[in-house]
C-alpha cells in the first residue's frame, strides 16, 4: 500500500479482503500518479467514470511506440511503416478478442465512444432511416447517445423515442415493449450508466429488439472497464468503447459494428486511407474498417489500448469486477452514515458508480471542499441532463470506482463529506 | 484548511444558509436569467431602477452553489439604493478582482463582497461569483439572459 492512513490497520483490511488474490495495493504501485500528493494529502481518486489512469505499461508502450516503431500506417514500404502497421493492426486484433469479436475487420479505430456513435448515426442512419422511421433511446443516456440521434432526425424526419426510468434509476421494461415496434429502425442505450451506475439488461433488449427488425448500438464506454463483454453473446450490431476510461489513452476507442452491416454502410468522413481509386468523376471506397477510418488515424493511441487490453486481462476482468463490487457495496453502506445524504441511482444491478446529493449543499461546493481533502470527485449533471431533471436536481456528486482504489479510499471520501458539513455548517 | 476557509468564510457559509432578497419581484422593471451551462445552474436577477437611475430595490431567485448564492446574496444587499452607474462600477471592480492577474484586488472598493476575492485562486469557481453580477449587468443593459460562457 503506498499510503497507510492514520488510525487504520492496514493487516486488518488485507484480511477483510474479499479476494486475497488480488493485491490492490500491489497493483497501486502499476500507476504512478497515485502517488502524487494533492492539497498535501494522498490522492483519492474517485473520477474514474470521467477517465482513469494510467499503468506503467501503458505509458512505457506509448514511450516505446514513439521511439522505436513509429511512422505512418498503412503506406510506406520502409520498415519503419511496416512495425508501425503490425502494431496498428495487432491493436485491432486484440480489441477484437477482448470484446470476442468475430473478426478483426469488425473492430472501427475511432476517437472515442462519442465519435463511434456519431460514425453510426451518420452513416448507418443515412443509408437506413427515412421520414417516419423511430429511433430508440432511453432516458438514462449520455449526450452523446442523445445528440447525433436528434441530428439525424434534423436530416431525416425520423421520430426519436425515449424509454424511460423508474426511481430507482433503472429502464422501465414494460415501456421499452411498448415504444418498440415496426418503424423501430434502431435502438442505441447504454450498457451501464454513467449518472447512475445502473448495468441494462443489454441481452434481453437485443433480442426484443431483433424480434422487432430493429438493429442495437450499446455505448460501452462505462461497462468496458467493468465487467467482462461478449459482443456474440450479446448479438448486438454495434458496441462503442472509449481506450481512456479503459488505463488506456486518450483520443481512441474502438467501433464493434457486425461485419455485413459495416459493408453495406456508406463512408463516414472522405479523405485518405479510405478509398481505393479516386477520380474527379468518382470514388470507390475501401472495403470496412478501413472505409471508416479515413486520413491519418491516431497511430500510437491504438498501442495504447492494446497495452492496457494486456493489463486488465492479466488482473482478470473478473477479479476487477469483483473488487469493485465490494467497494461499491462498503461506500453504498458507509455513505448512509452521512447525515442527509441521498444517493441517486440505486438499481438492483450496478457498476462502479455511487451518485449521491447531500441535502443543503451544492456539488460544486462538495467537489472543491473534498478537493481539499485529496478527493477528487466528479460534480455536475455528468452530461446526462434528463437524468437529472428525472431526479429533479441541477447537478449531483459522483464518486466512481476503479481497479486500484481501496476500502481506505472510501474512508477517506466519506471522512471528506462529514468535512463538508463542518466548513458549510 | 486554512486557505480552504479563505474561500469559504464564514460570511458564505450564513448568506448561502440564509439568502438575502431571495424572492421573486412582481413590480421589477429590469429582469435578467443568468445561466452556467457548465453546472446547469440558473439564477434570475430583478431590479426596480427608478428616473434617476437609482437601484431602488433588487433580488434573486434560483439556485445555485454556496459561492453562486452567497456573492448573489451579498450583492443584492450592496446595491440596493446605489445608483446603477455605481453598481456597474463595483461590478467592474469585483470582476477585475476574481480574474485579473498580476493586480492586487482593490479589497476596500469592494467592500462586503471582499469576501468572495478568495475564489480568484479557483479558476473552476471563479463564474459562481460572477453569474448573479453578469446578469445584474445584462439586466441593466436591457437583455434578457446572462452566461458566463
Amino acid at each position: 500500500m503506498s499510503f497507510p492512513r492514520e488510525n487504520m490497520s492496514i493487516a486488518s483490511d488485507r484480511i477483510d479482503d474479499p479476494n486475497p488474490a488480488y493485491d490492490v495495493y500491489r497493483i497501486r504501485d502499476d500507476f504512478p500518479i497515485l502517488a502524487e500528493r494533492s492539497h498535501g494529502k494522498p490522492l483519492v481518486y474517485l473520477d474514474n467514470a470521467a477517465t482513469s489512469q494510467k499503468p506503467d505499461k501503458v505509458l512505457d508502450a506509448l514511450d516505446h511506440a514513439y521511439r522505436h516503431a513509429y511512422a505512418n500506417v498503412h503506406r510506406g514500404v520502409h520498415t519503419l511503416s511496416e512495425r508501425a502497421t503490425k502494431a496498428y493492426e495487432d491493436a485491432r486484433a486484440k480489441a477484437q478478442r477482448f470484446i470476442n469479436a468475430k473478426d478483426p475487420r469488425e473492430i472501427v479505430f475511432v476517437r472515442g465512444t462519442t465519435e463511434a456513435i456519431n460514425l453510426v448515426a451518420a452513416s448507418f442512419g443515412r443509408a437506413n432511416i427515412r421520414e417516419g422511421d423511430e429511433i430508440l433511446i432511453t432516458e438514462m443516456e449520455h449526450h452523446s447517445n442523445i445528440v447525433p440521434w436528434q441530428l439525424l432526425r434534423e436530416q431525416t424526419g425520423a421520430k426519436l423515442r425515449v424509454v424511460p426510468i423508474n426511481e430507482s434509476g433503472e429502464l422501465v421494461m414494460e415501456e421499452f415493449e411498448k415504444l418498440l415496434n415496426e418503424r423501430t429502425r434502431i435502438v442505441a442505450l447504454v450498457h451501464v450508466s454513467n449518472a447512475l451506475g445502473t448495468i441494462n439488461p443489454v441481452k434481453r433488449i437485443v433480442e426484443m429488439a431483433h424480434a422487432a427488425g430493429a438493429k442495437v448500438l450499446i455505448d460501452g464506454a462505462q461497462a468496458v472497464p467493468h465487467r467482462r463483454i461478449d459482443v456474440q453473446d450479446l448479438g448486438c450490431d454495434f458496441y462503442a468503447f472509449s481506450s481512456h476510461k479503459l488505463y488506456g489513452p486518450s483520443g481512441v476507442g474502438a467501433l464493434y459494428g457486425r461485419y455485413d452491416l459495416l459493408e453495406r454502410m456508406p463512408p463516414y468522413q472522405g479523405g485518405g486511407e479510405m478509398i481505393r481509386r479516386v477520380t474527379f468523376e468518382r470514388s470507390d471506397y475501401a472495403k470496412p474498417p478501413t472505409r471508416f477510418e479515413a486520413g491519418t488515424p491516431n497511430i500510437v493511441g491504438p498501442v495504447g489500448l492494446a497495452a492496457a487490453i494486456d493489463y486488465v486481462e492479466e488482473l482478470g476482468l473478473d477479479n476487477i469486477a469483483a473488487h469493485e463490487d465490494d467497494l461499491l457495496q462498503y461506500a453504498t453502506e458507509t455513505a448512509l452514515d452521512v447525515p442527509g445524504l441521498r444517493i441517486i441511482g440505486t438499481a438492483a444491478r450496478k457498476a462502479s458508480i455511487l451518485s449521491f446529493e447531500l441535502e443543503g449543499v451544492h456539488p460544486h461546493d462538495i467537489g472543491t471542499i473534498v478537493d481539499h481533502e485529496g478527493v477528487a470527485l466528479r460534480a455536475g449533471h455528468h452530461c446526462a441532463m434528463p437524468v437529472m431533471d428525472h431526479f429533479k436536481v441541477s447537478a449531483t456528486t459522483r464518486a466512481s470506482f476503479a481497479l486500484y482504489n481501496t476500502r481506505e479510499d472510501v474512508d477517506a471520501l466519506i471522512a471528506s463529506l462529514h468535512r463538508v458539513r463542518e466548513v458549510l455548517g | 484548511m486554512s486557505d480552504l476557509r479563505e474561500l469559504y468564510q464564514e460570511v458564505i457559509a450564513e448568506h448561502n444558509k440564509n439568502p438575502r432578497n431571495f424572492r421573486w419581484m412582481e413590480d421589477a422593471n429590469r429582469m435578467a436569467i443568468g445561466v452556467n451551462p457548465l453546472c446547469g445552474d440558473k439564477l434570475t436577477v430583478y431590479l426596480k431602477v427608478d428616473d434617476q437611475d437609482n437601484v431602488t430595490d433588487m433580488s434573486f431567485e434560483g439556485s445555485g452553489c454556496a459561492i453562486s448564492v452567497s456573492s448573489a446574496s451579498i450583492m443584492t444587499q450592496m446595491l440596493k439604493g446605489k445608483k446603477v452607474q455605481e453598481a456597474e462600477k463595483l461590478f467592474n471592480t469585483f470582476h477585475e478582482a476574481v480574474t485579473l492577474d498580476n493586480r492586487q484586488p482593490d479589497l476596500e472598493g469592494l467592500g462586503k463582497i471582499a469576501a468572495l476575492a478568495g475564489v480568484k485562486a479557483y479558476p473552476s469557481r471563479v463564474k459562481c461569483a460572477t453569474l448573479s453580477w453578469h446578469t445584474m449587468h445584462a439586466a441593466l443593459e436591457g437583455e434578457e439572459w446572462a452566461s458566463t460562457e
